[in-house]
C-alpha cells in the first residue's frame, strides 16, 4: 500500500533506536525550578507571586496576559527563592519564578474535577486555557485560540499528531504506546470543543507498534489513524494537513483557513488532564538522547526542572558535550547551557560531542538542485539564500522567503554545505523589520 | 558547567554525508569503465589524451587560483573531472598539445575567468572541445578506427559513423547501405569516435552508478534521449532512406556521453526538475537538427553549449509552484 506523504522532504538517519524501546521514567525533583513566564507564543505570563512565598503544585505563579497568552503554574509545592531573568531556551535571560522545592509535592486544593461531556464547548476552553496548554509538538501556541475559530471559519477536521518526525526523538511515541487512553480522551474533548466529528491520527510508519495499538483503541469510533510515509518534516503542521487530507494551507494562512485544527498527542493527553481533573500543565515527557549521554532515556519531567538534571538522570555526560540542543536535530535551539531549565515546549534535550557535528566548510553552490527537491514549501532555497545574502530583500520575499517553514531540509542536504535556511532566515528577518518600517 | 566551548551554531544540526568532493568523485569512478574501453580500443594514445587533459586541468586550475592569490580547491576533483570530459571529446590520436590547449581553455576561459566552480554559465569541457575544433579542425576531425590492444590490427584513419552519414547523405541524398547494421558494435564502442563517444555500455553502467548514488536524477537524460528518439523517428518514418533511424543516434557520436555526463553537469543545467526536461527536450531537438541538417556532422556539443545559454532563463521561468498558492479547497 502506498502511505500518504506530501511532494519534498527527506529522510536523515532517524537514530530513534536509542531510546523508543524504553519506557518512559519519571525524573527525580530537582533542587531549583525555574519557571520561565515565556513558554508559549504571545505575551509572556506576568509573575503574580514574591521572593519568600510558599507555593503549591499547580498554583498560577504567572498570569496570562492578554487571549494570546497563557498562565505558568508552580511544578511543586515549595519556596519562591526569587524572580528575576534567569537563562531561557531562546539564550537570553529572561523573568522567571524560581522555586526550591519542600519535598512534600502537595497540590492545590482548588482543582476541580469535571465531567467533560457535561460541560460547554465555551467551559472547555477556559479549563484548557486555565490549565495553560499549549502546543507541546514544540511551537508552543496556546491550544485555547486554536480552539476558537473566529465567526465563520467552518472547522470540520481535527488532525492529531503523532508524527514525531525529529530524528532521535521519542517522546510522542512512548506516550502513544503507554498511555493511548489519556490521548484518545483528550481527542475526544477536543473534537467536543471544536465541534468536529472527524478526527485523524497521522503516525509515521516507523512505529507500527504505536499505529497498531491506536487503532485498537480507536476501533469504532470517529477516530481513524493513519499511517504516514517517514519522511521529514511530515510533521509541521502544513505538510501534515497536506498528507492527511489533500488540502493546501494558503500562503500565509493557519490550518483553520482549510477547516483544520492540528494538535500534538501530548497536547491531547495534557488536554485531558486539565478538563478531567482541572490539573495544570506542570510536566511533560521528553527524550533525552544523542551521543553524548549515557543513558538515552524518554523522561517525564516537570516543568523548570533544568538540563543538567536530566542528564544526570540520564547516568550522566559520555564525553565532553560540544553541542547541546533543545528539541530536534533538525528544528531544535542550540543552548548556551545546562543551566537552562525545561520549559512546556522541550521535547528533547539531545548532546553532541566535537567529533559528532558535521564541521564542514561551506563551498561554492554546485547547482545541484538538491534543496529544490527536497523543499517541503516548494521553494528554491539556494536563489533565495543568494538574495539574503546579499541584501536583496524584495528580491528574496518575492521569491516566497517568507512562505519557509525553516524545516532545515535544504541546509541538511547541501552538499556545499552553504547555510541556507540561517540565509533564509535572516532574509525573512529583514522582510519583517521592513515591513514594520512602512 | 564549561560553556566556553560549546557550538551554537542554529538548526539543522545534523547534514547529509555527501559533500561536493563525493559528488566529483563519484561522477570520475563513473566515467572509469568508459576511459578502460577507449584506452582498450585505441592504445596508449588515448591514455596519453587522458593524461595530459586530467594534468592540464589541474595543473591550470592550481595556477590560475595561485595567480589570482585564492586558495586553491584542486583538491575538491572538479578540474579533474573537467580533464576527463575534456579527453573523453577529443580524438584519441590528439597530439598532445592539442590536449594541454584544450585543458588551458576549459579552466581557464570555461570556469576561473567566472570565478571557479559553480560560477560558469558553460560546460567547461565542451566549451574547450568547441574552440578546438573551431580552432583546429584537420586535428580535431581526424578519426582513427579501433585497434583494440593486443589485437595486432594497425589503427587506420576512417571516418566516424556520424561522419559517413553525413558524407554519403551530401553525396548521394541516401544513407550508406551498411551503416545501421553494426549496433552490437557500436553499443560496445566498436567504432571510430572521440574516446568517449565510443562505448554506451561503459557510459550506462557509469550512470547507474551515479543514478544509485543518487547524483544522477532522470531528468535530464530521459528528456534528452527520449527527445532525439522522438525527433530522430520521425524523420525515419517519413524517409528512412535518407534519415538513419534513431537507434543510430542513439549509439553513435557523443550522445551518450552528452546526456549522460555533459548536460546533466549541475553547474550549467537548471536546478528544478521542470527545468531539467525542459533543458532535456532542447538538447535533444537541437541535437538532431545539427546532425541531420547542420555542417557538421555531430551536434552534441553545440546543443548542450546553447541550452547551457538558456539555463537562466529556463531556471526563471521553472519555478516549482509554491506550497499554498493554489485556491483552497
Amino acid at each position: 500500500m502506498k502511505l500518504k506523504t506530501f511532494p519534498g522532504g527527506l529522510h536523515p538517519p532517524d537514530n530513534k533506536q536509542w531510546s523508543a524501546h524504553k519506557p518512559i521514567e519519571t525524573c527525580a525533583l530537582p533542587e531549583e525550578l525555574t519557571i520561565q513566564l515565556a513558554q508559549h507564543i504571545g505575551a509572556p505570563a506576568e509573575a503574580c507571586v514574591q521572593k519568600g512565598e510558599r507555593v503549591k503544585r499547580g498554583q498560577v505563579v504567572g498570569q496570562a496576559k492578554g487571549f494570546v497568552s497563557v498562565p505558568v503554574h508552580a511544578s511543586s509545592s515549595g519556596e519562591v527563592v526569587a524572580v528575576e531573568p534567569r537563562p531561557h531556551p531562546s539564550g537570553r535571560r529572561l523573568p522567571a519564578v524560581v522555586i526550591r522545592p519542600d519535598g512534600e509535592d502537595a497540590w492545590i486544593e482548588d482543582l476541580t474535577a469535571a465531567d467533560p461531556h457535561s460541560l460547554a464547548p465555551d467551559a472547555l476552553r477556559e479549563r484548557i486555557r486555565a490549565a495553560g496548554v499549549v502546543g507541546l509538538g514544540g511551537a508552543t501556541f496556546p491550544t485555547h485560540v486554536k480552539l476558537s475559530p473566529p465567526e465563520g471559519k467552518k472547522i470540520d477536521t481535527l488532525i492529531v499528531n503523532g508524527v514525531e518526525c525529529e530524528p532521535y526523538l521519542s517522546a510522542d511515541h512512548r506516550l502513544m504506546l503507554e498511555e493511548p487512553e489519556r490521548v484518545l480522551d483528550g481527542i475526544a474533548i477536543l473534537q467536543r470543543a471544536l465541534g468536529v466529528a472527524r478526527a485523524l491520527i497521522g503516525i509515521e510508519a516507523n512505529k507500527p507498534d504505536a499505529i497498531a495499538l491506536m487503532r485498537k483503541i480507536c476501533a469504532g469510533s470517529a477516530i481513524e489513524v493513519v499511517p504516514l510515509q517517514v519522511k521529514y518534516p511530515q510533521g509541521a503542521e502544513k505538510q501534515l494537513i497536506l498528507a492527511l487530507t489533500g488540502r493546501e494551507v494558503p500562503s500565509g494562512g493557519l490550518p483553520m483557513d482549510v477547516g483544520v485544527v492540528v494538535q500534538n498527542v501530548g497536547t491531547a493527553a495534557a488536554v485531558a488532564d486539565a478538563v478531567r481533573r482541572g490539573q495544570p500543565l506542570i510536566e511533560r515527557i521528553a527524550t533525552v538522547a544523542g551521543p553524548g549521554i549515557k543513558e538515552p532515556k524518554n523522561l517525564r519531567v516537570r516543568v523548570g526542572t533544568p538540563l543538567a538534571h536530566l542528564v544526570t538522570c540520564c547516568g550522566g555526560l559520555s564525553g565532553e558535550p560540544a553541542k547541546i540542543i533543545m528539541g530536534g536535530p533538525m528544528m531544535g535551539a542550540a543552548q548556551l547551557g545546562l543551566d537552562v531549565p525545561v520549559t512546556r515546549g522541550t521535547s528533547g534535550l539531545l548532546l553532541f560531542r566535537e567529533q559528532d557535528l558535521p564541521l564542514r566548510l561551506e563551498s561554492p553552490c554546485i547547482r545541484c538542485g538538491r534543496c529544490v527537491r527536497v523543499c517541503p514549501a516548494r521553494i528554491v532555497p539556494t536563489a533565495i539564500a543568494a538574495c539574503g545574502r546579499r541584501d536583496l530583500i524584495e528580491e528574496a520575499a518575492d521569491l516566497g522567503a517568507m512562505d519557509c517553514i525553516e524545516c532545515g531540509c535544504c541546509t541538511y542536504t547541501c552538499p556545499a554545505a552553504i547555510p541556507l535556511v540561517q540565509a533564509i532566515r535572516q532574509a525573512k528577518g529583514a522582510i519583517l523589520a521592513q515591513r514594520r518600517k512602512i | 558547567m564549561a560553556t566556553s566551548s560549546l557550538y551554537l551554531s542554529s538548526s539543522p544540526h545534523i547534514r547529509a554525508e555527501q559533500d561536493s568532493a563525493q559528488i566529483m568523485r563519484a561522477v570520475i569512478y563513473a566515467l572509469l569503465p568508459a576511459c578502460a574501453v577507449s584506452v582498450y580500443f585505441f592504445g596508449p594514445p588515448a591514455l596519453m589524451v587522458l593524461i595530459v587533459a586530467t594534468a592540464g586541468c589541474v595543473s591550470c586550475e592550481w595556477l590560475c587560483q595561485r595567480a589570482m592569490g585564492r586558495p586553491s580547491t584542486v583538491a575538491d576533483g572538479s578540474a579533474a573531472l573537467t580533464g576527463i570530459l575534456l579527453a573523453l571529446n577529443l580524438p584519441p590520436h590528439s597530439p598532445w598539445w592539442l590536449a594541454l590547449i584544450g585543458a588551458a581553455v576549459a579552466i581557464g576561459i570555461g570556469k576561473q575567468v567566472y570565478g571557479g566552480l559553480g560560477g560558469n554559465p558553460f560546460n567547461p569541457a565542451l566549451v574547450a572541445r568547441v574552440v578546438l575544433l573551431i580552432s583546429f579542425p584537420v586535428q580535431m576531425t581526424t578519426w582513427h578506427g579501433p585497434a583494440p590492444l593486443l589485437s595486432g590490427v594497425d589503427a587506420v584513419t576512417t571516418a566516424t559513423p556520424l561522419g559517413e552519414m553525413k558524407t554519403a547523405v551530401m553525396l548521394t541524398g541516401q544513407l550508406p547501405p551498411d551503416l545501421q547494421g553494426r549496433f552490437g558494435d557500436y553499443f560496445l564502442g566498436h567504432m571510430a569516435g572521440s574516446l568517449g563517444e565510443v562505448s554506451a555500455a561503459a557510459l550506462l553502467l557509469g550512470a547507474l552508478y551515479l543514478f544509485w548514488k543518487n547524483i544522477l536524477t532522470w531528468h535530464i537524460p530521459v528528456s534528452y534521449l527520449g527527445t532525439v528518439i522522438l525527433v530522430a523517428g520521425l524523420f525515419w518514418w517519413i524517409d528512412p532512406t535518407r534519415y538513419p533511424n534513431p537507434l543510430f543516434h542513439l549509439l553513435t557520436g557523443g550522445l551518450m556521453l552528452g546526456a549522460l555526463y555533459m548536460a546533466t553537469d549541475m553547474v550549467t543545467s537548471p536546478v528544478t526538475g521542470r527545468g531539467m526536461l525542459i533543458f532535456g527536450v532542447g538538447c535533444g531537438l537541437l541535437t538532431v537538427l545539427i546532425r541531420l541538417f547542420g555542417g557538421y556532422p555531430e551536434g552534441v556539443s553545440f546543443a548542450i553549449l546553447l541550452m547551457n545559454a538558456a539555463t537562466p532563463l529556463i531556471d526563471r521561468f521553472s519555478k516549482p509552484k509554491k506550497f499554498g498558492y493554489v485556491a483552497p479547497g
